[in-house]
């Protein structure tokens, strides 16, 4: 099970990078991690003519902490996230999420930017990402582009990036208003792709919950925005039958499909239960 | 480096604490370089797909997958392996706990066994039961029921906590 | 039953023999210094990757290889009719086991590939991933033929059929029929019945398969290094198929990095990579890589069985009746057939009670999927799921706690050696004193207290107990009966070294079960010498006297016997010898601690290394008419049975969250009983891996095929093997019932774990799921099947 022949280019800068994106075209692949890239590889699943590293770009790296917002570079290493002081404290919900991520090993060399870029309707991050309203940075000759993450993911493994582009990495707002997270996860074994995961956040008042934002993993070709199930809950007073009713709403949002294990309709029932849970954690110390 | 694609590279790096210089194919993952090139066969290759954890090594100090790793990406680096790390520090004091337990059997996962192990008990040498078999869920065992393995971790990290490892 | 008396008396200490000792040869496989198959390199090395089919039955039109051929460092390209000149070809059939019937099969695909995966076209290059391009680059020409996939489909009339000649896909058919089995089921007070189905899943060893072959045309002579459990047998299918000498044939297991019963088979692109040696005259490796384990390696159990059991209002069991339909591949395995499960599935249904009238009938289908063969504990988990599944049932019916049911229905202690009217005869079984001592380590009262304590607060936990037996130490009556050239007999060559210590060769295997130091301990107990000083040579045709090696749970009862007469025999001529030397008794002296001393003081006669110095080195001190032996080979066969069964009982404590469907495994108990045990810290552990695996068939392991045959989880990302997060702590306790069968009397202690934990664990769960109504008996139990057992599945 050896990868096919391909070459092998480090660029030292983004320059570099997009003259190699521009030379090798659709023969390219760009690598970050490779933690998914060369599995395929390996599998001949993909046979790229090119391999372009970008580990050598340091400006990609590092999460940076800004008066308004919380930006993580591209080649921010899983494991710097989950280490990562600033992430724990202004963006709790990742940190939440990344013990789910993998395994130890596969998180001291996976990448933030790889993680989003392949897009993987499973994974963790891009629902994080879209629950926390994060934007991503897109580089190419022309510029610099940003492009919300609910807008970012276009389809199974598919996303906005075009020919030439580099995802540089994300930027989350950073919320006046403390908030509430959950991030729960439904897998057969620890560290697997999520049959179904949610991600939640929410500001709580008096019992009322605002600003709801809910994102699941697993529930469809991209990570899924569950906005009917959040607009059920936004501005409603936590009861039994507001949460059943956010549950019902997931269908209006998700997609499930069969997969080796389970029906749609059981990952829906799962979807729900885990709403129930997120909501549940949300309101923790709330009568209802 | 050159910034020029290429299919076979010259690299340079360090491994089991020796300087290392070889012109490598670009497809060749970090798995074979270390077993065909530097006949270290320690490093086990149980799948190739980065599941099962066999070709466990270390990459600049932090345990890597070597089969999801490519010998080029390596340039640079400080590679460690089973055949470097044995008979002392924590990975020492965990061989000798498997084999005082039977940890292991056929053998085939352990050196990776132990290397994932050892990240655990030096950042986390306060570790619960749950938690080490949770670091260690991606390392497949064909051969044990893991609490042997379990056990001597457990012991090697209280042994950590007490100072104990030389 | 210990007849002869040819022997002394054993004496000494035995103080090896069930100590928890470390294994020494553990410490070069911690080190990373093991060497397993594809850690060998040797000058000009080949290596060998197959072609497969991409279809589970289809024709070949055509083969196109010119490309291939022409890619860089391609040695050459073998097809199937170009192994078919070198190879004979094999039929997997027990010629014992009445009616049963397989075609004639080849290493690489002649004509007609039967299953997705089957080897047609091996490539040979300089390297593997050279020989991989070029194996991207042979084209072949198919037309698809319908393919049989489903076994309960595989029978009917119009099904297609893959040989032909045959008629319809009928392997093989096992009737036992007592009588009596409908009048009895008419008249009993309760009848419970079920239908139990056991997933295909794979060994799935960390290791893969893999072998080099190196032929030198020069002497014509074919050494072979390879992963497997069996090198004798292996060195006589590689003569015979290959037309050469046996002399001429070297087969050496080096490190053996698991093997589970999968590598006791014969495989096809292992045969074709030794076809590509001795055409190049070169070493060639091929290493079954993940992938292709999956479509390649022999698969097992994939049973369906319609079970019913009748029970008296007193909570005897009456009668039992048994339907088991299982699908193997398109050929019966060589050269061990495919049809020991469905054997011993119909053997061991409703054991380990007592058995008054029974009717049970095995069938196994030929389909379009892998081979099928012996795995783990064969047979054993589907019959013991089958049987302890119905017992809860019985038990809930009549209203008596399961483990009390459990105990009336044992077979009497008194009645032993007792004989299933299915055939098999059990030496001697614990059955109730295992039950006590396992309810007493769990606390098995206080658990159905705290289960009933939790569940009002919506916490739904279930004990599940599971009684089994396990075949260990076979007799001839397994293979060599029915025509197989596999020993049934083990053997043990040990030398006195001119240091005065020992040299073990046994045909024992090792794969990480821990052959290697129960022959230490035996050889060093059994001749009193320190078991540092015994050095032991095993997986070596050339080295080692003749066996059967490793399989069906029987290293350390038949192996291990003949390593302790070889020691016991060395013991009685040093003996012979220094009385000679001494003009003494033998029986007035004994080998302790690497001396002979006298028997009654202790006080020092002479040091081994003083007796191997006098018989090597100073012959003129013996005298003339005496010959020290101080090499002995002993052998070994059980005899009496067809097999020595072991006993036991697991229990299984889970929690089964009823909103997910999800289980969590909370302990999990095994009292096993594989009489006189060696070394114990490696039978527990050995007892918890066996466990886990059997958690793997009952929670996840499961080949999933799509209608056309083609199999759908074929990776280690979706085809879910057990891993440490999610195992539980398991509590292994001993009875000792040791076998008279043998001197050591240690039976069998590898396969028992896998053979009971899937029931255990099925039985917890319907425990748990009880308040609900709910209950699962297909396995693996996924989330998806206890919900929807909950009728929660795609509710609201």
């Amino acid at each position: 099970m050896k990868a096919a022949a391909f070459s092998y280019v480090k660029p030292r800068s983004l320059a570099e990078t997009f003259d190699l994106l521009e030379r090798h075209g659709e023969g390219a692949r760009l690598l970050a991690g490779g933690q998914s890239l060369i599995a395929a590889l390996n599998m001949r699943l993909d046979t790229p003519r090119v391999l372009i590293d970008l580990n050598g770009l340091k400006e990609l790296s590092g999460i940076r902490v800004d008066r308004d917002s919380i930006a993580i570079g591209a080649l921010t290493r899983h494991r710097s996230l989950e280490l990562s002081e600033d992430v724990s404290q202004h963006l709790p919900l990742i940190h939440a999420a990344m013990p789910f991520v993998a395994h130890a090993a596969i998180r001291n060399r996976g990448t933030f930017g790889g993680s989003i870029a392949f897009a993987d309707p499973a994974a963790e991050l891009p629902a994080c990402c879209i629950a926390l309203d994060a934007r991503f940075v897109i580089r190419s000759r022309a510029g610099e582009r940003r492009v919300a993450a609910r807008e970012f993911f276009k389809g199974l493994y598919e996303t906005d990036l075009r020919p030439g582009e580099v995802l540089a990495g994300g930027e989350f707002a950073r919320s006046g208003v403390p908030y509430r997270y959950s991030f729960q996860e439904l897998a057969r074994r620890h560290g697997d792709y999520a049959i179904v995961g949610v991600a939640a956040c929410a500001r709580i008042g008096a019992g009322v919950l605002s600003g709801v934002r809910i994102a699941f993993c697993g529930m469809g070709p991209t990570p899924m925005l569950a906005s009917a199930a959040a607009a059920a809950l936004d501005g409603r007073a936590c009861s039994r039958d507001v949460i059943a009713h956010a549950q019902a709403s997931l269908a209006q949002d998700l997609a499930p499909f069969d997969d080796l294990y389970q029906t749609a309709a059981t990952r829906m029932h799962l979807a729900r239960v885990l709403l129930g849970r997120a909501i549940a954690q949300l309101t923790t110390d709330y009568e209802y | 480096m050159s910034t020029e694609a290429a299919d076979t590279l010259e690299i340079s790096l360090q491994v089991n604490g020796a300087p290392v210089r070889r012109r490598v194919a670009s497809r060749l993952h970090l798995a074979d370089f270390l077993r065909e090139e530097l006949g270290l066969t320690g490093t086990h290759l149980g799948c190739e797909h980065g599941v099962c954890g066999a070709c466990t090594v270390r990459v600049d100090g932090e345990i890597v997958r070597s089969c999801l790793v490519l010998a080029v990406q390596a340039d640079g680096a400080r590679v460690e392996t089973i055949e470097g790390l044995s008979a002392a520090g924590t990975v020492g004091a965990l061989q000798r706990a498997f084999h005082e337990r039977n940890a292991l059997q056929c053998g085939f996962c352990t050196p990776a066994m132990l290397l994932a192990a050892a990240e655990l008990v030096e950042r986390q040498p306060d570790a619960s039961r749950e938690d080490i078999r949770r670091h260690l869920s991606g390392n497949y065992c064909r051969c044990t029921g893991y609490q042997a393995i379990v056990d001597a971790v457990e012991v090697v990290c209280r042994a950590h906590r007490a100072g104990g490892i030389r | 039953m210990k007849e002869g008396g040819t022997m002394p008396p054993a004496r000494g200490t035995m103080q090896y023999i069930g100590a928890s000792l470390p294994r020494a040869n553990a410490l070069r496989l911690l080190a990373g210094r093991g060497q397993y198959v594809d850690d060998l390199q040797l000058p000009r090395l080949a290596h060998a990757v197959m072609v497969r089919s991409p279809h589970a039955h289809a024709r070949i039109v055509s083969i196109a290889a010119d490309a291939a051929r022409d890619a860089p460092g391609v040695l050459r390209i073998l097809t199937g009719p170009d192994v078919a000149q070198l190879c004979r070809p094999y039929v997997g059939v027990l010629l014992h086991v009445k009616g049963m019937r397989s075609a004639p099969q080849l290493p690489l695909a002649l004509g007609r590939a039967r299953w997705q995966g089957e080897p047609v076209v091996a490539v040979v290059a300089e390297s593997r991933a050279q020989a991989e391009d070029a194996a991207q680059l042979v084209e072949i020409g198919w037309e698809e033929l319908p393919p049989v996939t489903d076994a309960e489909t595989a029978l009917d009339p119009g099904a297609p059929v893959i040989h032909p000649e045959f008629g319809d896909n009928l392997c093989f058919e096992r009737v036992v029929d007592t009588g009596d089995v409908d009048a009895v089921f008419a008249r009993a007070d309760h009848v419970v019945e079920a239908t139990f189905v056991t997933s295909r899943h794979a060994p799935m060893p960390l290791e893969t398969r893999g072998i080099v072959a190196d032929f030198n045309p020069a002497e014509k002579h074919l050494t072979v290094w390879q992963s497997t459990q069996v090198p004798y047998m292996m060195q006589w299918i590689l003569a015979h198929h290959f037309g050469l000498p046996e002399t001429s044939v070297r087969v050496i297991a080096p490190d053996v990095g698991g093997g589970f019963g999968l590598k006791i088979h014969v495989f096809g692109d292992e045969m074709a990579a030794v076809a590509a040696s001795l055409v190049l005259g070169r070493p060639v490796k091929f290493i079954a890589d993940r992938l292709e384990s999956f479509v390649s390696d022999n698969h097992a159990r994939g049973h369906r069985v319609k079970m019913r059991m009748a029970v008296s209002r007193e909570g005897d069991i009456l009668a039992v009746d048994m339907d088991d339909l299982y699908g193997i591949g398109p050929f019966s395995g060589y050269p061990r057939a495919s049809v020991n499960e469905g054997l011993q599935v119909v053997n061991l249904a409703g054991g380990p009670y007592q058995q008054r009238v029974y009717r049970g009938r095995s069938r196994a289908v030929f389909q379009n999927k892998p081979m099928y063969g012996q795995y783990r504990a064969v047979g054993h988990p589907v019959a013991c799921a089958i049987t302890e599944g119905t017992v809860d049932l019985a038990a809930a019916a009549v209203g008596m706690d399961p483990a009390e049911f459990r105990r009336r229905n044992y077979i009497p202690a008194d009645r032993f050696p007792y004989t299933l009217v299915s055939g098999p005869t059990f030496e001697k079984l614990s059955q109730h004193e295992a039950l006590d001592r396992l309810l007493a380590m769990m606390d098995y009262t206080g658990l159905r207290r705290e289960q009933a304590e939790l569940r009002p607060r919506g916490v739904h936990r279930g004990i599940g107990l599971a009684s089994f037996v396990e075949n260990s130490n076979s007799s001839s009556a397994t293979y060599g009966q029915g025509g197989v050239s596999i020993a049934a007999q083990d053997a043990c060559t040990i030398k006195l070294t001119a240091t005065g210590g020992l040299a073990v060769a046994t045909s024992l295997t090792e794969m990480g079960q821990g052959a290697h130091a129960v022959a230490m301990q035996v050889a060093a107990s059994a001749a009193g010498v320190p078991i540092d000083r015994v050095k032991v040579v095993l997986g070596d045709t050339d080295a080692t006297p003749y066996g059967g090696g490793n399989f069906g749970s029987r290293g350390t009862g038949i192996g291990g016997e003949a390593v302790f007469q070889a020691a016991r025999a060395l013991r009685a001529n040093i003996l012979a010898f220094v009385a000679r030397l001494t003009e003494s008794e033998p029986s007035l002296l004994d080998v302790r601690e690497g001396n002979v001393v006298d028997a009654e003081s202790g006080a020092l006669r002479m040091t081994l290394e003083d007796v191997a110095r006098t018989a090597y080195f100073r012959t003129d001190r013996v005298p003339r008419d005496f010959q020290p032996e101080l090499t002995v080979t002993r052998s070994y066969a059980q005899k009496y049975y067809s097999g020595v069964f072991t006993n036991g009982i697991q229990a299984s404590y889970l929690e089964v969250d009823t909103d997910t469907g999800f289980v969590k495994l909370l302990r999990h108990w095994v009292v096993d009983d594989c009489g006189t045990i060696v070394n114990p810290l490696l039978v527990d552990e050995q007892i918890r891996g066996a466990v886990v695996q059997g958690i793997g068939a009952a929670l996840f392991e499961q080949c999933i095929y799509s209608p056309e045959g083609q199999l759908l989880n074929g990776s280690l990302i979706d085809y879910l093997v057990p891993m440490a997060a999610e195992m539980p702590d398991i509590e292994i306790g001993h009875c000792v019932t040791p076998t008279a069968t043998s001197e050591l009397g240690a039976k069998g202690a590898g396969e028992a774990g896998t053979a009971g934990a899937p029931a255990a664990i099925m039985n917890a769960i319907n425990d748990a799921l009880k308040p609900f109504g709910a209950r699962v008996t297909m396995q693996p139990f996924t989330p998806e099947r206890i919900l929807r057992a909950l009728g929660k599945a795609g509710a609201a």
